[in-house]
């Protein structure tokens, strides 16, 4: 069980983005009730969230699907798996705006509080690392098509896979941290 | 642009042999699909005072289930691990730190 300088360059990216992501989840709670009398987590819409946080989830399997099938060397399944995850990534994504144009209309504004600007830096930030997934794997998906990713090069989709979990899980956290345990709470 | 061409080379980094079936993949979906219905299940449900803790305990079981199963950590080298657990080591450390010198702020202020 040897260790690959590529994939040990990937997990140290990953140790490092936890410790960015940890730095804003802390931002946040230190932040949770200064919300200078304007709007606090009393806006979230946790059912909404709660099944975009299941899509991104489920997105987890088809990934780890698409990885399977190009060690397997069936590229043909792996492109159709990549689709499936671009797919569902883009599905949470847009669930994200949609949020956050909601919040914005009922007045949980950037700049307002510390609050408001600790969430949507967090989420925001997130978004923008599902948004850089997604631009790799729609990558992977043409390099395949144009035969530049062969059947034997699986480690490019595990490395595009390490970091596709790794926003999942990412959002495993936030999803309590942010949502779900300010929202119980202050009920 | 075939998919069936034979391998240019063999990279020992890319020897997947000993990793899960896809029905095993599904079966660890199902399980976190299922965490997650538990966890949602609490905004709906009055838990009392196991709510926040259960949540915790959930969030840390899907995290090591994704970390484990689909990051493959349960069959790579321990070096992978302990890049991650250094990360979320410090992350951990931050907030707590973060925490600390908040309340012996609060206290000190007049």
């Amino acid at each position: 069980m040897g260790v690959d300088h590529r994939k040990l360059g990937m997990w140290a990216f990953l140790g490092s983005e936890f410790l960015f992501f940890g730095g804003f989840v802390t931002a946040y709670l230190l932040y949770l009730e200064s919300t200078a009398g304007g709007v606090g987590v009393e806006v979230f819409d946790i059912p909404f969230t709660s099944i975009s946080s299941f899509v991104l989830l489920m997105s987890s399997l088809t990934m780890v699907l698409a990885h399977h099938a190009h060690t397997r060397g069936d590229l043909r399944r792996m492109r159709l798996w990549i689709l499936a995850t671009a797919g569902q990534g883009m599905v949470f994504l847009g669930g994200q705006v949609y949020e956050f144009n909601v919040f914005y209309r009922e007045g949980l504004v950037l700049t307002d509080s510390p609050f408001a600007s600790a969430f949507y830096v967090l989420t925001g930030f997130h978004g923008v690392h599902v948004f850089i997934g997604i631009l790799m794997l729609l990558s992977i998906f043409v390099f395949s098509l144009i035969g530049k990713i062969k059947p034997n090069q699986h480690l490019k989709t595990e490395m595009i896979g390490l970091y596709w979990h790794f926003v999942d899980i990412i959002w495993v956290v936030i999803f309590t941290v942010v949502y779900l345990i300010p929202e119980i709470a202050v009920l | 642009m075939s998919s069936t061409q034979a391998p240019e080379h063999t990279d020992p980094a890319e020897d997947h042999g000993n990793h899960p079936t896809p029905r095993k993949y599904v079966h660890i979906a199902i399980v976190l699909a299922v965490l997650t219905a538990l966890e949602v299940s609490t905004y709906f449900f009055d838990f009392g005072v196991i709510a926040i803790p259960l949540l915790i305990v959930l969030m840390i079981v899907k995290f090591l289930y994704v970390a484990g199963w689909f990051m493959h950590l349960k069959f790579d080298s321990r070096t992978y691990s302990r890049l991650m657990y250094t990360g979320l080591f410090f992350a951990l450390g931050l907030y707590i730190l973060v925490v600390v010198i908040t309340l012996f702020d609060s206290a000190w202020t007049p």
